[in-house]
C-alpha cells in the first residue's frame, strides 16, 4: 500500500533533506548545461567596479607608495631615477614650511568645523520645530551645499571685491568703515576667516541634515515625561536634546573634519593660498609640489603622510565615537 | 518543457554582452577616414584669435586643417606640461612658453629643429636676436633650435593720454613736482606720477595711479617685480659663475628694488588688488579705474580699439628705468612641434609656411606680435601702430627668467617669497630673497648643478 505524505504532514528534517537535494540537482543542471551560475553573473556584475577599482584605486596607491622612495622628478625625467629611502619623509618632516600648512590647515579645520556644528545645529534646532513652510526654507538652506565648490569660490571673489562687492558694501552699512578700506580675500588678518566663512556658508546645512536627523529619532515621550516633571526648556535641551544628538554630531564632526583636511578647490579659487601663504592648506601645497613643481617623489611622500595623518585621526575619534554611542 | 531559470538567466547574459560587443564595434567602424588635421595648442587671448585668422590662409595653401586647443593663461602651464609630461597626442604644435624650453628640450618634448631650418633655409639671423635667444635656444646662446619665434612680446605700460592732456592736471602736476607731468622714464617718475593720482577724482570717479601685477597662483607677480628687480641691480647668477646667486639674487640693490615694488603697490593701486594679473588689469584700465596700467604688448592691440579708453585717450611707454639698469621682462613664446606628433611632417610645414616674410607681416597686422626683422626693422614699422615705437624699444632691452627645466620650481619658488614680503607683509624685502636664494640652491642640488655660495 503506498503511502502518500502530504508536505504540511512531512517531518520537517525530511523536508529540508528535501530542499537541500532539489537545490544541489538544479545547480547540477545548470553546470550541466554550460550556463552560468549565480555567483557566476553577480562577479560578471561586479567584475568592472573592481577592476577600475583596482585600476585608478589600489595600484596607483601602491605605485605612488613606490615613488616616494624616489627622486622621481617629472619636468626632469632625463635624470637617472635614484632610491632615496626616507629623505623625501625626513625632507617633509623637517620643513619648517610644511608645518606652516599644517597649523593653517589645522586652524581651518577647527574654526570651520566648530563654526559648521554651531551653525548647522541652531539651523537644526530651529527647522525641527515644524513650523509653517519649514520645508520650502529647508530647501533654501540647503542650496549652497549643492553647488560646486569651484563656483563657490569664482563667485565669492566677486562679492568679496572691495570696490564693488556687496559684502564690503553690507559691511559698511552697519559699521561705518568705507567698503574699500579693506579687503577680505587680501589681508592677512583677514583671509583666514574668508575661508572659514564661505566653507560654513557651503556646508552648515550639511550637519543641520545631520543633526536634524538626529533631534527627529529623539521620542517625544522623553520630552512629553520631562514635561510633565515640569522641566524647563533649557533643561529639556541640556538633559535630552543635547546627549542624544552628540553622536550625530560627533559624526557631523568626522565628516567635515576629513573633508576640510583636504579641502582645495574653493580655497584655491577664492585665494589661491595667500596673501603670500597666509591661506595656503596643506592639499594646494600638495598640489603645487605635485603637478606644479612635478616633484613626483617627493609629493608622493606627503600625500603618504597625510593620508597617514587623518587615517590615524579618524580612527581614534571613531573609538570615541563608538563608546559615546555605547553609553 | 520549461526552461530553467539558470539558462534563462544565462541567455540574459551572454545576450548583453553580445550587444555591448555589437555597439563597440559599429562605433568603431563608423569613424570616418581621418582628414589632414593638425592641433595647435596655445594659450586663449587675443593673439590666439588673431592665429586662427591667419591660419585659414594655411588650410588654403596646403588644404590642412587646423584645429586649435587654446587654455585660459592660469591653467596654461598645468594644462600643457601636463599633456607634454605624459607625452600625449593631443598637440601637433605648441606655442610653449618661452621658460619651458629648456625642460622640452632636455626632456625630448620637442623636435629640433636646426635641420629643418637648415634644409628650408630659415635662418635664425632673421629675427630679432632676444627672441631667438628667449624662445628658441637651448642651451642658452648655442645653436640649438627648439621652436621658431612666434610671438614677440614684453611687459609694457598703458596711460590715460587724456587725463594726463588735462591742463587743470598739468598745472597741479607741475607745481608739486616740478616739472611736466609726462609718461614716466624712471621707476621714481612713474612712482610720483602714480602718488599724484590716487584717489584723486577724475569725471565725478574716484581713480587709482597704477595697476601692477600680485597674482599668486602661477607667475603673475613674479613678471611684475622683475621689471623693477632688473633695473636696481638683480641678476639670477654671476655672469662669471653659472648658479652661483648669492650676493646677485640678493643683494643690497635687489632688495631695494623689492621694496620699491612693495611701495608702489602699498601707496598706488587700488583696493582689493592683492591677487590680480593680466585680466584684472585690463578690467581696470578699461574701466577708468587707473591712471597707468602695467600689462603686456599682446593686450595693446585690443586696448587701442577700445571704445571707452583706446584712441586718443591710450598712450604707452616702456618700462621705466631704475637706478642701476633698464630692462624690461620678456614675454612672448616660439612655436615648436611636439616630438610625440604623429603628423610632424604637416606640422613643420606650418612652421615653414610661419615664417614666411609676408606671412609675418600679416601676423603684424591682425594682432600678433612678429619676431621677424623684416618686418619690426621696416621703416613704416614705427607708424604702422600706436604702440609700434614702444615695443621696438622694449624688444632691445628684454630679460627673462630661468629657463632651466626646474624653472617651474623655481618660478614658485619666487612667487611664494615675493607675495609673502609685498603683499602678506611677512619679513624683510632681504629676508625674503635670502630665502628665495636658498629655495633656489636647493632646486639646483637636486638638479645635480654645483651651486657656489660666495
Amino acid at each position: 500500500m503506498t503511502t502518500i505524505i502530504h508536505p504540511e504532514h512531512a517531518p520537517v528534517a525530511d523536508l529540508a533533506e528535501a530542499a537541500k537535494s532539489r537545490a544541489s540537482d538544479k545547480s547540477r543542471a545548470a553546470r550541466r548545461a554550460g550556463g552560468l551560475s549565480d555567483r557566476t553573473i553577480a562577479w560578471l556584475f561586479v567584475a568592472p567596479t573592481i577592476i577600475l577599482l583596482l585600476a585608478i584605486n589600489i595600484f596607483p596607491l601602491i605605485w605612488m607608495i613606490r615613488l616616494s622612495f624616489t627622486s622621481l622628478n617629472l619636468s626632469m625625467s632625463y635624470l637617472p631615477l635614484r632610491f632615496v629611502g626616507l629623505d623625501n619623509f625626513r625632507d617633509i618632516l623637517t620643513d619648517e614650511d610644511i608645518w606652516a600648512r599644517l597649523q593653517t590647515t589645522a586652524q581651518f579645520v577647527i574654526a570651520s568645523v566648530a563654526l559648521q556644528v554651531f551653525v548647522g545645529f541652531g539651523l537644526a534646532l530651529l527647522i525641527n520645530r515644524q513650523f509653517r513652510s519649514h520645508s520650502f526654507w529647508t530647501t533654501i538652506i540647503l542650496l549652497p551645499m549643492m553647488l560646486s565648490p569651484a563656483v563657490v569660490g569664482n563667485f565669492w571673489t566677486l562679492l568679496f571685491q572691495p570696490q564693488i562687492g556687496p559684502f564690503n558694501y553690507l559691511v559698511s552699512v552697519f559699521t561705518g568703515v568705507p567698503p574699500s578700506s579693506f579687503s577680505m580675500t587680501g589681508e592677512v588678518a583677514l583671509a583666514p576667516w574668508t575661508i572659514v566663512l564661505v566653507d560654513t556658508w557651503m556646508w552648515a546645512p550639511y550637519v543641520m541634515l545631520i543633526c536634524l536627523a538626529g533631534l527627529r529619532s529623539i521620542p517625544d515621550y522623553i520630552y512629553e515625561a520631562a514635561e510633565v516633571d515640569r522641566a524647563s526648556p533649557w533643561r529639556q535641551f541640556w538633559s535630552i536634546t543635547l546627549p542624544m544628538t552628540v553622536p550625530f554630531l560627533m559624526l557631523a564632526v568626522l565628516f567635515r573634519a576629513i573633508e576640510n583636511f583636504k579641502m582645495f578647490d574653493m580655497v584655491n579659487l577664492l585665494t589661491s593660498g595667500g596673501p603670500g601663504s597666509t591661506t595656503e592648506l596643506v592639499s594646494i601645497t600638495l598640489k603645487r609640489a605635485a603637478f606644479e613643481k612635478w616633484r613626483t617623489g617627493y609629493s608622493s611622500a606627503l600625500a603618504i603622510i597625510l593620508f597617514v595623518t587623518v587615517f590615524g585621526a579618524a580612527n581614534i575619534y571613531v573609538k570615541a565615537l563608538n563608546r559615546v554611542k555605547q553609553r | 518543457m520549461r526552461k530553467s531559470a539558470t539558462g534563462m538567466r544565462s541567455k540574459w547574459a551572454g545576450g548583453a554582452l553580445a550587444l555591448f560587443a555589437g555597439v563597440a564595434l559599429s562605433a568603431v567602424a563608423s569613424q570616418p577616414a581621418a582628414a589632414k588635421q593638425l592641433t595647435l595648442c596655445w594659450a586663449a587671448w587675443d593673439p590666439a584669435n588673431a592665429l586662427v585668422e591667419l591660419g585659414k590662409d594655411f588650410t588654403k595653401q596646403s588644404g590642412i586643417e587646423m584645429k586649435y586647443e587654446f587654455v585660459p593663461w592660469t591653467s596654461y602651464a598645468d594644462r600643457f606640461l601636463n599633456e607634454l609630461n605624459s607625452h600625449g597626442k593631443l598637440c601637433d604644435l605648441i606655442i610653449g612658453d618661452s621658460q619651458w624650453i629648456g625642460g622640452a628640450a632636455e626632456n625630448h618634448w620637442y623636435v629640433k629643429l636646426n635641420d629643418f631650418f637648415a634644409k628650408e633655409h630659415i635662418s635664425m639671423d632673421d629675427f630679432v636676436p632676444a627672441t631667438v635667444v628667449g624662445y628658441s635656444e637651448w642651451p642658452k646662446n648655442t645653436p640649438n633650435y627648439w621652436a621658431l619665434p612666434a610671438m614677440a612680446d614684453a611687459v609694457g605700460w598703458t596711460y590715460r593720454k587724456d587725463w594726463f592732456a588735462r591742463p587743470e592736471i598739468q598745472s597741479e602736476f607741475k607745481s608739486k613736482y616740478g616739472h611736466d607731468l609726462a609718461p614716466p622714464k624712471t621707476y621714481d617718475e612713474l612712482k610720483q606720477v602714480a602718488e599724484f593720482f590716487q584717489g584723486r577724482d577724475i569725471d565725478g570717479k574716484k581713480v587709482y595711479g597704477a595697476y601692477i601685477f600680485t597674482e599668486r597662483g602661477s607667475e603673475g607677480i613674479t613678471m611684475g617685480v622683475t621689471n623693477v628687480l632688473y633695473n636696481y641691480g638683480f641678476a639670477y647668477e654671476n655672469p662669471k659663475k653659472a648658479y652661483q646667486m648669492q650676493g646677485f639674487v640678493n643683494s643690497a640693490d635687489a632688495a631695494k628694488g623689492l621694496e620699491f615694488y612693495k611701495a608702489l603697490y602699498k601707496c598706488c593701486t587700488a583696493p582689493g588688488m592683492t591677487n590680480a594679473y593680466m585680466q584684472e588689469g585690463l578690467d581696470a584700465f578699461k574701466s577708468g579705474q587707473v591712471a597707468m596700467q602695467m600689462n603686456w604688448f599682446a593686450f595693446f592691440p585690443g586696448l587701442y580699439k577700445d571704445p571707452n579708453v583706446g584712441g586718443d585717450k591710450i598712450g604707452f611707454f616702456v618700462n621705466p628705468a631704475g637706478p642701476n639698469a633698464h630692462f624690461t621682462q620678456l614675454g612672448g613664446q616660439g612655436i615648436s612641434v611636439v616630438a610625440t606628433s604623429e603628423h610632424q611632417e604637416d606640422a613643420l610645414s606650418y612652421i615653414k609656411w610661419f615664417a614666411q616674410p609676408a606671412v609675418q607681416q600679416k601676423w603684424w597686422e591682425i594682432g600678433g606680435y612678429s619676431a621677424l626683422k623684416a618686418v619690426v626693422d621696416a621703416p613704416s614699422f614705427p607708424k604702422s601702430a600706436a604702440f609700434a615705437p614702444q615695443f621696438l624699444e622694449s624688444m632691445a632691452i628684454v630679460k627673462d627668467f630661468w629657463a632651466e627645466p626646474s624653472y617651474a620650481q623655481l618660478l614658485l619658488d619666487m612667487q611664494k617669497r615675493v607675495h609673502d614680503y609685498v603683499v602678506a607683509d611677512k619679513g624683510t624685502s632681504q629676508q625674503a630673497l635670502d630665502l628665495l636664494v636658498k629655495d633656489w640652491t636647493k632646486v639646483f642640488s637636486e638638479q645635480g648643478k654645483t651651486v657656489a655660495s660666495e
